[in-house]
């Protein structure tokens, strides 16, 4: 008998329209010592699956009839309140996705940890708390006796998600179920988080649900994945039997988007169309049936139900055969030889530096300042796009907003065209905006909620004064017939739409005035793998047919190295490494590089499998007060005392590959340090 | 349909995503209804599908049983106190000595006043004075302190330190010794009275809206309208106040509760508009005296009013301020 065996799971939320349908008939099972992997995009139900099984549902929500759950051939379903109590936390545990706010930040960890130990164990207080120490010595907090009264605030992003995963494990639970539990982290970090987890589960014998959206974690992580899609799971196998011979179309099409380290990034990207449906009004038949090429009429009309083989159940009438062959798919317009046209750099960034001061007293003296951005020089050549990779606190983004004006740098100087930003005030700053324009993150944040898209549209030229209101509409329609979206939005509120077509309405925005150079700052990371290839496609298009060039900023590897002709990868306010992406993903001259390829996870369960415990180790150290010499010696395998004396300069390893490193991976060309990182083809 | 509507797209290379985006828009468009052939430029109807933000917030405020019941007892005192001369007359020009003090009776059924004016003529233009006065006032209030939040939340620095410190020293007056000793010197007519509650009770709107910019102003779309070159009156005028608006008219219903408050108690003390006009404070305070004698009908109708018409802005804010709330979550 299965540990955990859910059959005809159905969570219905009710809303002030009627009902939506979260979770939809879903039935699997979970065996003592496995893990399980549950993917899909947002809003597909994956994390409503795993609430409901701990009967922890919102507001509205309700389990339908005939759903079960029997944990250890208990049924779960319709136990008192007060059974189930005993069950949460102590036989089934959690851990959430935001560290920040699941953690009570009145309280010390030391306390947080014990409750679940005094609630479901009896404990006093005193032997709950060495019973906290005790996990949090498991999950790898250092000097954990010590740290019993620190408060949350006190500990980074990292070390707060072991906080909650020895929360969840302080009873030993026989199930864990991980609801996106390394989202909120950075790549290094969440690769610890993981092989955590996996160490945890085989040393303590529980059985772990793994809820994502990245097929790459599951990857390397679940022993057996359900592919969940509008509510249903649609296709449930072992995990390399997934990766390598997938049955259902939306599997197969979701694998094919990913955008991968190895990809030759003159082809366009797989994408699936569409959007997924309205759950709350979900279509009869298979519910990817109109995203789906292989659709007939059949699968309109009837619901295929899962079915196959037990090891590997689909729901498709049509089914695929393994993965789909990428090596023939288009090229995107031809963008040949982009630094060709002209040798001079458009931009040009030159030791840019900006300090931001922290708890500064009345006088305006200030006691500590963070530095965010510490000298970093780039220069970016026409039609040419400059990635940018990073962890959150590198101050990559803070760069961005220097390039387009949006912050003044303390130090150094933004040339673009020959002309320093700068120096420019008033009228002549406000005509010079017109050629560098920003694509922003949060499509829900960057769009004003109370204007019309055409408004939205027009705000540029209104401000920048062209064009009258008729030449301004048929450019503006223009634009958005470009972007791909129907004229019939102009008059729609930005709240209707979805993400991925605000973030088409944020780029067709960026071009209004004509830029040379627009800014995009993690262009796709709010948005679903499937939506993501179509936007990337479409700023592939689009700097083609514009002359664009763009400055990508990005934490992840795989969308950089697909738009960018060149990468710098920054660490602490520092640029460490410049180069092609070739030369970044194949000759990586930095540990810091060599680590960060190291800890993404990649959607191949035979690479993930090998790479465990690899990485780089340790915390962001803290910007206010960056370690001396070299910023990553803190964390460098290579790290030798020279490293915290002498900070290391730039030097050259190839063609336009630049590194700052004094025990490189790669070998130097030559030891003479290079002031400015250059466009490609000038260095030597 | 959607066939003939989408522009042609430039690029040939992109056809698979088109061929998405027209799904897409034909999903959205279902509860809009089927879609116009003509531009939708200067179709009406779609202009009236997409304001659901706002409808939203109004079938939640309708939702809220005490605002709806704030909002009809607010309809029947506007209605009783402008359109109620209409058909009910009474003389309310000269005093009717051989009537004073009248216990409510045929001809005059809640009574007359100790000047023989008839009690419910009286309620009707005093009530006119008071709201007005109260709305007119919490009008400018917000108008000012909107404004002056607005700019010190955009701005920031010194210029924010200076603007919120003036705040806090004008808080720190006794508001009420103010106006009076502002409304004696030189107040005791309508638009006297208007600007100086007007002018005295921007301070809690502009720390309200100030801390609204101060979050709003940080949000993409703020730094989108810069990076286009947009200047600072762009973004407060353009940006920051349009989407400050919940708080904003939340604000001025309380605002309008407190200015009719403060109005009564200025006429309470004597101070309001002077006679033959008057106020709701000043015939409280009028018949205050006569209390003890037994004149109920000379306090209890306008206390009354007054106690409900508050009551009623009060109900109306609180609905609001939910429902505004419920849109900012849905959104």
């Amino acid at each position: 008998m299965a540990l955990l065996e859910v059959n005809n799971l159905s969570t219905h939320i009710a809303i002030s329209s009627g009902s939506v349908q979260a979770v939809d008939g879903v039935s699997f099972h979970l065996e003592a010592g496995e893990t399980l992997g549950l993917v899909g995009e947002s809003g597909c139900g994956k994390s409503m699956t795993g609430l409901s099984l701990m009967r922890l549902l919102p507001p509205g929500g309700q389990l339908v009839g005939g759903s079960s759950v029997k944990l250890s051939g208990r049924e779960l379903v319709d136990l008192p309140e007060s059974e189930m109590r005993k069950i949460r936390g102590n036989e089934i545990a959690m851990v959430f996705q935001d560290p920040m706010s699941s953690l009570d930040p009145t309280k010390t960890i030391g306390y947080q940890v014990s409750e679940p130990v005094m609630l479901h164990r009896g404990a006093s207080k005193a032997e709950a708390l060495d019973r906290a120490a005790e996990v949090l010595g498991l999950v790898g907090l250092p000097k954990p006796k010590e740290r019993l009264g620190d408060y949350p605030h006190q500990l980074s992003g990292g070390l707060r998600q072991r906080v909650m995963i020895a929360m969840a494990l302080a009873c030993e639970p026989k199930v864990l179920i991980a609801d996106e539990p390394t989202t909120a982290l950075d790549v290094t970090i969440q690769a610890q988080i993981l092989t955590l987890l996996n160490d945890l589960k085989d040393r303590l014998g529980m059985a772990m649900i793994l809820v994502t959206h990245d097929m790459g974690v599951v990857a390397g992580h679940a022993d057996r994945i359900n592919v969940m899609y509008a509510g249903r799971i649609v296709e449930s196998t072992k995990t390399d039997e997934l990766f390598s011979d997938m049955r259902h179309p939306y599997t197969q099409g979701l694998l094919a988007s990913i955008p991968r380290l190895a990809q030759d990034n003159t082809q366009k990207l797989f994408t699936v169309p569409g959007l997924p449906p309205d759950l709350s009004n979900p279509p009869t038949g298979c519910r990817f049936a109109a995203r789906c090429s292989y659709a007939q009429d059949d699968c309109r009309t009837e619901d295929p139900g899962l079915k196959g083989p037990k090891e590997h159940t689909f729901a498709c009438f049509h089914p695929v055969d393994g993965p789909l062959d990428l090596t023939s798919s288009t090229t995107v317009a031809d963008r040949s030889a982009p630094a060709a046209k002209e040798k001079r750099p458009l931009l040009e960034v030159t030791d840019l530096v900006k300090e931001f001061p922290v708890g500064g007293n009345l006088f305006g003296r200030n006691k500590a300042v963070v530095h965010a951005v510490s000298g970093v020089s780039l220069s970016l050549g026409y039609g040419e796009t400059f990635g940018l990779v990073g962890e959150s606190g590198c101050g990559k983004t803070t760069l961005g907003r220097m390039i387009v004006g949006l912050e003044k740098p303390n130090a150094g100087q933004v040339t673009l065209d020959g002309a320093q930003v700068g120096s420019l005030r008033g009228k002549a700053l406000r005509r010079h905006r017109r050629d560098l324009q920003m694509m922003f993150q949060d499509p829900h944040a960057s769009l004003d909620p109370r204007m019309r898209v055409g408004s939205i549209l027009r705000e540029p030229l209104q401000i920048q004064g062209i064009g009258t209101a008729q030449e301004q509409l048929s450019l503006v329609t223009d634009l958005l017939g470009e972007v791909g979206l129907p004229k019939s939005a102009l008059e729609r509120f930005p709240h209707e739409f979805s993400g991925g077509q605000r973030q088409r309405i944020g780029l067709a925005r960026a071009l209004t005035l004509h830029p040379k150079v627009i800014v995009a700052d993690e262009p796709v990371s709010a948005l679903d793998v499937s939506i993501r290839a179509q936007v990337l496609n479409l700023m592939k298009r689009l700097q083609a047919s514009h002359d664009l060039s763009y400055v990508v900023i990005s934490h992840d590897l795989a969308v950089v190295k697909y738009l960018a002709d060149r990468i710098g990868v920054m660490y602490l306010g520092k640029m460490v490494e410049v180069g092609s992406g070739e030369d970044i993903y194949q000759r990586a001259a930095h540990p810091y590089t060599a680590g960060l390829l190291e800890a993404i996870p990649v959607p191949e369960p035979e690479l993930e499998r090998e790479k465990r415990g690899g990485g780089i180790k340790g915390e962001l150290p803290s910007p206010v007060a960056p370690p001396s010499g070299c910023r990553f010696r803190t964390r460098c395998p290579l790290a030798q005392e020279r490293c915290a004396e002498e900070e290391p300069a730039m030097r050259l390893f190839g063609d336009g590959h630049v590194a700052a490193c004094h025990f490189p991976l790669q070998t130097p060309v030559s030891d003479t340090p290079v002031t400015v990182a250059t466009p490609a083809g000038e260095a030597v | 349909m959607s066939e003939t509507n989408t522009p042609a797209v430039s690029t040939e290379t992109e056809t698979e995503t088109a061929r998405g985006v027209e799904d897409v828009s034909v999903t959205i468009e279902s509860p809009a209804g089927p879609e116009p052939a003509v531009p939708a430029v200067s179709d009406a109807g779609e202009l009236q599908s997409t304001t659901s933000a706002w409808k939203l917030t109004l079938r939640e405020f309708l939702k809220n049983k005490m605002a709806v019941a704030g909002v009809a007892i607010l309809v029947f005192f506007v209605l009783f106190c402008w359109l109620g001369p209409v058909f009910y007359h009474s003389n309310q020009n000269t005093t009717d000595l051989l009537n004073t003090d009248g216990a409510p009776g045929a001809g005059h059924p809640l009574g007359t006043d100790s000047n023989g004016f008839d009690i419910i003529g009286r309620i009707m233009i005093g009530g006119q004075t008071s709201l007005w006065i109260g709305f007119a006032a919490a009008v400018i209030a917000t108008v000012i302190g909107t404004l002056w939040g607005a700019v010190a939340g955009l701005l920031g620095g010194l210029i924010d330190a200076t603007l919120m410190r003036i705040v806090d020293i004008l808080l720190s007056l006794p508001f009420l010794l103010v106006v009076l000793i502002i409304s004696q010197r030189y107040g005791a007519n309508t638009w006297g009275l208007i600007i100086i509650l007007g002018v005295f009770s921007w301070l809690v709107p502009a720390r309200l809206i100030r801390g609204e910019v101060l979050s709003l102003k940080v949000r993409d779309f703020v730094s989108a309208a810069r990076v286009m070159g947009g200047t600072n009156t762009r973004l407060i005028f353009r940006h920051l106040i349009p989407n400050a608006m919940g708080t904003v008219i939340v604000n001025i219903t309380f605002q309008i509760a407190d200015a009719i408050l403060a109005l009564a108690a200025l006429g309470y003390l004597n101070f309001g508009v002077r006679y033959p006009n008057t106020d709701w404070g000043s015939q409280l305070g009028d018949a205050q005296s006569n209390l003890s004698n037994g004149y109920w009908w000379e306090v209890f109708p306008v206390g009354v009013s007054l106690v409900l018409v508050v009551m009623a802005f009060n109900f109306i804010g609180d609905g609001l301020r939910d429902a505004v709330d419920v849109r900012l979550r849905k959104r």
